[in-house]
């Protein structure tokens, strides 16, 4: 532990103008002393996130795709000409924990209203991040037609099965058999029919060129996912349609698991109904390994 | 400048006057009586490097409105009564994200589907609210086709000034008829205010901008809505505006808006030629409501009476009398379900109220 030493990096502070103070105490940043002189950065907080305390609970996985987010823009060279776009759901205050213009959107309109600011500023980069419920339920028209028209905007779905933030309801995306609070004998297909895979519904729309669906349960599954994202965002960058990229979720509070248990049901259960993978890529592009 | 006069459809009119308040991005859907306004911009928008966009419905529009006002853009919609109705999640989310956009909304017959034919009765839906908070939308209302370009111009601007939807309330009449107007040949140049609050990216000069509604502790809320409020209430105080037409002497005071007040007009022309002295009072502003100007008429010793005459069962006359405050009797007269009174109905109308009012015939 002596080697190491904790100390904010300062460029990423004055940069964010507005952001709270750094404490070197409270920082996440750590760097390995390689002499009196030389430090080598090993792991820092990304510029795009802020240093306010997120209200996730324990064992939730936002934070990770917030970071990833933020690491994406940061290696993109976006973060000052970003606009993203928050929505109703546990991630309701996400404009405090990104280092970017935000806009916060009213529940489902996100992808219409990224429409609005995109069509203002074309050569903005522009990204919605929207929960199941959100994106795939009250939500739904916006998506699907946003990808049908091929919005140059990328979507972060953050599917966890469940409505968070309102005490673990049925979501569209609940798997069968599930119990939530609205299916308290679990999810009966024969009664509120069947999950929908928004990246595969989407799919056969031309203005949609990439869907992927990811997950973060594992340092492997972040990286990969992080590859990911930063192809959905390139896509966009590089003015070829619409991208959406589906991480699965856990919610161990209102799943009533521990956080791994939630991360291992995700792996071996949630997978089967949503494969991970590429769905959709742009012609002439390599589907990742 | 030199000026052409040409004969214009309110609609076209509407989305011309809106090019010419500066607005370059429109996001609607179709619904009649006032498609010819998202027709019109389709053609016209591109031409002067706008966007028009035609969205999946009024919830998306509304939204897209939203999402183009944070990014600082004069930006418009239009639609009727039933599309109002599905944005008024929309118009609660601008007031409260404080997002300047303006909405022409063109009142068909209701409840329900309704039909195509001109009525007033979306006056209460659109001054009054129907989304959700305490909030106000600022509602003017044209009372021709030559009077939709200063009207609009004020809408954006009153739109930017006080960062607030304006809805711009017209009916399927001045929308679909046709009038001369004079416009001046060229485009005036492009004067918008700054937006230094809007959400354009940080482009390293500045700290993140954020745009939202959520307010989450009740303190900071009311801490919100009251600083709102003070917007309001400023908006009370300094933007009435109304037309007004013989009221000097007047005994009778007709009020009415958009096409009404032109027929409003007429009838007191009828009635001053039969002895009766009546002007009409014609609000430009349905809010703020030229509350200022009806109370200075109910306190005249020579006004009798007060008669609104809508194509409604009676919304604009609630107004009236909470700004007449009991002083004088306001009575009402309407034709609903897209029917336009003829000018005998009005005159006989306000006949009636004469006589039983006192009014004396001269």
């Amino acid at each position: 532990m002596s080697q190491e030493v904790r100390e904010s990096r300062g460029p990423a502070v004055e940069e964010g103008a507005g952001v709270q103070t750094t404490s070197p105490k409270s920082s996440l940043v750590r760097e390995r002393e390689g002499g009196v002189d030389q430090k080598k950065v090993v792991f820092a907080r990304p510029r795009g996130l802020t240093e306010a305390h997120t209200i996730y609970c324990p064992g939730c996985t936002h934070g990770i795709i917030h970071r990833l987010v933020a690491e994406v823009l940061e290696e993109l060279d976006l973060l000052e000409r970003t606009v993203g776009v928050g929505s109703i759901g546990c991630s309701v205050l996400i404009y405090d924990y990104l280092n970017v213009d935000m806009i916060s959107a009213a529940h489902g309109r996100a992808l219409a209203v990224a429409t609005g600011v995109k069509r203002v500023l074309p050569d903005r980069f522009v990204f919605t991040y929207q929960g199941d419920g959100d994106l795939a339920s009250i939500g739904t028209a916006e998506t699907v037609h946003a990808a049908a028209r091929g919005e140059r905007v990328t979507a972060i779905l953050v599917n966890n099965g469940v409505y968070g933030m309102t005490g673990g309801q049925m979501a569209p995306t609940t798997l069968p058999g599930m119990r939530t609070t609205t299916s308290p004998a679990g999810r009966d297909p024969a009664l509120t029919g069947f999950p929908i895979r928004m990246p595969e519904m989407l799919a056969s729309l031309e203005g949609a060129v990439y869907l992927a669906r990811v997950t973060v349960t594992s340092p492997k599954e972040v990286l990969r996912a992080k590859r990911v994202l930063k192809r959905a965002f390139e896509v966009q960058l590089q003015g070829l349609g619409f991208s959406l990229v589906e991480f699965l979720s856990s919610c161990p509070i209102n799943w009533k698991m521990d956080p791994v248990d939630a991360l291992r049901y995700i792996e071996t259960e949630v997978v089967k109904y949503y494969p991970l993978g590429e769905i959709k890529v742009p012609e002439g592009w390599k589907p990742l390994a | 400048m030199p000026k052409r006069k040409i004969l214009m459809k309110g609609n076209e009119a509407y989305g011309e006057a809106a090019v010419r308040a500066g607005c370059r991005f429109y996001f609607g859907y179709p619904i009649t009586p006032q498609t010819e306004v998202a027709e019109y911009l389709s053609r016209r928008l591109p031409e002067v490097g706008g966007v028009f966009l035609q969205a999946e419905s009024e919830t998306a529009s509304v939204n897209m409105l939203y999402g183009a006002a944070a990014a600082g853009a004069r930006v418009m919609t239009s639609t009727s009564g039933l599309g109002l109705a599905l944005m008024q999640e929309g118009i609660s989310y601008l007031a409260g994200a404080e997002l300047p956009a303006v909405i022409v909304n063109t009142m068909r017959g209701g409840p329900g589907i309704g039909n195509i034919a001109p009525a007033q009765a979306d006056y209460r839906q659109a001054v009054k609210g129907g989304g959700n908070g305490d909030y106000r939308t600022i509602v003017l209302a044209p009372t021709s086709v030559p009077e939709i370009f200063p009207v609009m111009e004020l809408a954006f601007d009153l739109a930017d000034r006080y960062r607030n939807p304006v809805i711009v309330l017209s009916d399927g009449m001045i929308g679909q008829m046709m009038e001369p107007v004079e416009i001046e040949e060229e485009l005036p140049p492009l004067d918008l205010p700054e937006k230094p609050w809007a959400t354009t990216g940080t482009m390293g000069r500045r700290p993140k901008n954020v745009i939202k509604t959520d307010y989450l502790e009740p303190e900071e809320l009311e801490r919100h809505n009251l600083r709102l409020a003070e917007k309001y209430a400023q908006i009370e105080a300094e933007e009435q505006r109304w037309k007004e037409f013989a009221l000097e002497d007047a005994e009778l005071v007709l009020v009415a808006f958009g096409t009404m007040a032109r027929l409003a007009q007429a009838a007191a022309e009828v009635l001053r030629s039969r002895g009766i002295a009546a002007g009409v009072l014609a609000p430009i502003t349905l809010y703020p409501f030229p509350t200022r100007r009806i109370r200075e008429l109910a306190d005249s010793p020579g006004v009798r009476s007060f008669l609104t005459v809508e194509m409604s069962l009676g919304q604009l006359v609630e107004d009236v009398r909470l700004a007449v405050e009991g002083r004088k009797p306001v009575s009402f007269f309407g034709r609903t379900g897209g029917i336009v009174p003829t000018l005998d109905e009005i005159v006989t109308a306000a006949e009636d109220v004469a006589a039983e009012r006192g009014v004396r015939s001269r």
